[in-house]
């Protein structure tokens, strides 16, 4: 294989891992919008997605496209289930107990789904079979496909729900201002509630098509929870087209750097970026500086 | 002050004569990791708990102690005793260095960083296996001596850890009740306010990250001599939490709720067969548990609930009076 | 005293302060009065430096303060309160003053560690000092009292008595009257008379026109973001613009 073929190769690996991280992104974002708290368990619902669709398919022996929306479903559950048990009591809590109670969450999915599913890595199968695909030389799997194909149509689903629909919109208002958007009639806590909600169904998704390429186990979250911030962080905190350009450039660059320099150091790599950007960019690649406020 | 004096006499009484009232040895090995996550947790209780900054990262430095040690005493054949104050100094001016950008962060923004962070240094410890063993770890670190006493023995080990733990927290204690510890304390509860009255929030927050860290990399470094054995799993995400768990039960910002949260969390395992096996369970849920229903944590949470009906029958009492 | 000079303050697009330019002279009272949005209190974030203006400058004792981070005015002998006080909630009350005598003490990290005896008798030394402004205050029973638990208007003598232990030259309120009944505020305007006559130059943001009127050495009017009037308090009464302002244009 020519370098140039190798080139593509990783390009296009890195895309389909970014377009995952995008869609967790999106998924911090649309809770920061939300409350404005990062919600580290996050990375949690994109293993529940993985791992509850392999539970489905393995013990209940449910047809995969049965299996899929009922995981996502479930997953989106759990993100209600916490949205009520940990963040509503800690409406008026100091920042530090709500950064400490979503990672005490987190802990505690992960720790739940060791308990009941062990720790194995397990692989999800193939939505359409293993049969590579050969472009320009470079070999693409049909799953790689499936990703590009759902990552996008959940983008435009997202896109359309936030300035079309009247939740979208209600929600978009509470993340402007929350109490001018109580005041007409707005109920603030159940739209924390159905943001929590969706972005765990958009976690959970992100998990279930990533399974078949990188398998799963209890403990996939807290790197993909993290990668998938980055790509938030990247993004501005955007849950637009900034966060879905700011995990494809991590999945390249990383694709990029575990190829070319050091596939032991890859995951390093995210996380350098990710400090950073926080350091020297914390608006994002895109955003303009803001004048500091207090 | 004469009261905290005698309290912490009491606490260092009941430490150092403990050993003579059970001779069982691996009780007494247990408690030597209690001293040592004592002196980690009193550490982190200084950054989170008084000055308010959270860290997901501090096993870094717990590692990067350890490893300075190791990594000086094995391969380059230095005195472990000359080694521990090198590699918390080192690490010390590291963390003041990172820190300045770092704690520049707030919030959920800071935890990702240290986070992040920690991650890193454990990705290092994995990957650079030329100096640190990679994963299959560095063993033949030397025990410390005094003269021709060896650091060997559980019990001797006991006390050289426990004498460590029990000057941090003395050190911890001095420094809450003194004009910089109030500051801190001031940061956490109101930063801007703190800077208007002349606080140079930025530079303390740095100042106690960095003695934060260098602390855990003493506590690193005698770890490594006590165990002469290290290896890179002990250093990673989940011990970082597991501390912050520690401190958050025990109290935070408190002077003995470190000390407690990390006997309790040491000590309940080794007792709990099913605690063992669901650590990361229990953890998570702790953490939930003491944010939602006890935030000031066990020291203060268990008197609250003993003064609480108290309270509660003296109020119904002076509403009977009336 | 203190200086503005030209201040404007653009926040994304919107114009909170315009070309504000006025003088504080010293051991006056002066009074920074405007309806509801007038830009009045990013005057004073300005001032202290908690937002940094976006053209402009600020002068202190002719010098100019403009780039100043927040925590070296007070050195420099300026210090305010706030309006939703700002206290060290979890602190007690008299650690709160303590507080306030941080710039004015030194030790070091090692001498707080280690206890050492010049930090012992700094402390000594803090410990008697914040006792004896909260005396200032009226407070100084409530020494021992945890800072949240304290009713509004002992919470705001505090912050003044915490204040005025930096010892500043400068001391600017921020609607120091907000939330207070007449008796309080009465008490209040006794008190900050006599910080003034301990030789310290008083700003106030206030509402209660009554109070700055009666207090005031000198008044400022903002209204959208510009300077409207400046005067004393009787030609600020007769000024047709400020009643205009105020009761709004027919």
């Amino acid at each position: 294989m020519d370098f140039g073929t190798q080139l593509l190769q990783y390009l296009l690996s890195g895309l389909s891992t970014g377009a995952i991280y995008a869609l967790i992104g999106i998924g911090f974002s649309i809770v920061y919008h939300a409350i404005g708290i990062i919600n580290f368990a996050q990375g949690e619902f994109v293993m529940l997605g993985g791992m509850v669709t392999l539970f489905l398919l393995q013990s209940l022996h449910l047809p995969l496209w049965a299996a899929i929306p009922l995981a996502v479903l479930l997953a989106s559950l759990a993100g209600l289930v916490f949205e009520r048990l940990a963040i509503r009591p800690l409406r008026k809590a100091p920042p530090l107990s709500l950064v400490i109670v979503t990672i005490g969450g987190s802990i505690l999915i992960r720790g739940l789904a060791m308990v009941i599913w062990g720790n194995d890595t397990h692989r999800l199968p193939s939505f359409s079979g293993d049969d590579p695909i050969t472009v320009a030389g470079a070999t693409l799997l049909p799953q790689h496909l499936w990703i590009f194909g759902i990552t996008i149509a959940l983008i435009i689903l997202n896109k359309w729900f936030f300035s079309h629909t009247i939740s979208g919109k209600a929600m978009r208002a509470c993340s402007y201002n929350p109490r001018a958007a109580g005041l007409v009639g707005i109920d603030v806590r159940r739209m924390t509630m159905f943001a929590f909600m969706i972005s765990a169904a958009m976690g959970a998704l992100a998990g279930i098509i990533a399974a078949p390429l990188t398998m799963t186990s209890y403990d996939v979250g807290i790197m993909l929870g993290l990668k998938g911030f980055c790509a938030a962080i990247i993004g501005g905190m955007s849950s637009g087209l900034a966060t879905v350009v700011g995990g494809l450039v991590l999945g390249v660059l990383e694709s990029l750097g575990a190829g070319l320099i050091s596939s032991g150091y890859k995951d390093a790599i995210a996380f350098v970026i990710l400090l950073l950007i926080l350091l020297l960019r914390p608006q994002g690649l895109f955003g303009r500086p803001e004048s500091e406020r207090v | 002050m004469r009261r905290g004096l005698l309290n912490y006499l009491l606490v260092a009484v009941c430490i150092l004569l403990a050993p003579l009232f059970f001779s069982g040895s691996y009780l007494l090995n247990v408690l030597v990791f209690a001293g040592i996550n004592t002196m980690l947790a009193v550490a982190l209780n200084l950054l989170v708990g008084y000055a308010g900054q959270i860290s997901l990262g501090h096993a870094a430095f717990f590692g990067l102690g350890a490893y300075l040690s190791g990594v000086l005493t094995t391969t380059y054949g230095w005195d472990p005793w000359l080694t521990m104050p090198v590699a918390a100094l080192s690490v010390g001016i590291l963390a003041f260095i990172v820190g300045f950008p770092i704690l520049k962060l707030k919030g959920h923004y800071l935890a990702m960083a240290t986070l992040g962070l920690g991650i890193i240094v454990y990705i290092v410890f994995n990957e650079w296996v030329d100096v640190t063993g990679g994963p299959s770890g560095l063993s033949g670190i030397p025990n410390l001596h005094l003269g021709t006493l060896v650091f060997d023995g559980d019990r001797r080990n006991y006390y050289l850890v426990w004498s460590c733990a029990l000057c941090c927290m003395l050190l911890s204690c001095n420094l809450a009740n003194s004009r910089l510890g109030r500051a801190f304390r001031a940061i956490h509860d109101a930063e801007v306010a703190a800077r208007v009255l002349g606080v140079n929030a930025r530079l303390l927050k740095v100042q106690v990250f960095a003695l934060s860290a260098a602390v855990c990399a003493l506590a690193g470094s005698l770890y490594a001599h006590v165990m002469t054995f290290i290896e890179p799993a002990t250093f990673g995400f989940n011990t970082s939490v597991e501390l912050l768990t520690m401190v958050v039960i025990g109290g935070l910002g408190s002077t003995y709720g470190p000390f407690l949260g990390a006997l309790l969390l040491t000590l309940l395992p080794e007792f709990l067969r099913v605690m063992r096996d669901y650590d990361i369970v229990f953890y998570g849920g702790m953490l939930m548990v003491m944010t939602i229903f006890l935030p000031g944590g066990l020291v203060r949470g268990i008197p609250g609930l003993w003064h609480k009906p108290l309270a509660l029958r003296r109020a119904k009492g002076d509403a009977a009076d009336a | 005293m203190l200086e503005l000079q030209g201040v404007t303050q653009i926040f994304g697009g919107v114009t909170a302060l315009k070309e504000v330019s006025f003088s504080i002279r010293a051991d006056e009272i002066t009074g920074v009065i405007g309806p509801n949005g007038a830009g009045k209190t990013t005057l004073f974030n300005i001032v202290t430096g908690i937002y940094r203006q976006t053209a402009g400058r600020v002068m202190l004792e002719g010098r100019d303060i403009s780039t100043v981070p927040t925590d070296r005015l007070a050195r420099l002998g300026m210090v305010r309160t706030f309006q939703n006080i700002e206290l060290f909630g979890q602190m007690t009350v008299l650690e709160n003053v303590m507080v306030g005598l941080h710039s004015r003490s030194s030790s070091g990290l090692f001498a707080c560690l280690f206890k050492m005896p010049w930090a012992v008798a700094e402390e000594r030394r803090i410990r008697g000092e914040a006792l004896e402004w909260l005396r200032f205050a009226g407070i100084e029973e409530l020494a021992p009292v945890t800072a949240a638990n304290l009713p509004f208007g002992k919470g705001r003598l505090l912050e003044i008595a915490r204040a005025m232990a930096c010892h500043p030259r400068l001391l600017l309120m921020d609607e120091p009257a907000a939330g207070l009944n007449s008796q309080e505020t009465l008490e209040l305007s006794a008190l900050i008379r006599t910080i003034r006559s301990r030789g310290v130059t008083v700003v106030l943001v206030e509402h209660d026109m009554d109070l700055v009127m009666s207090i005031c050495d000198r008044i400022v009017v903002l209204n959208l973001g510009q300077k409207l009037a400046e005067g004393t308090p009787r030609e600020i009464q007769d000024n047709p613009e400020v009643i205009a302002a105020y009761l709004g244009d027919e």
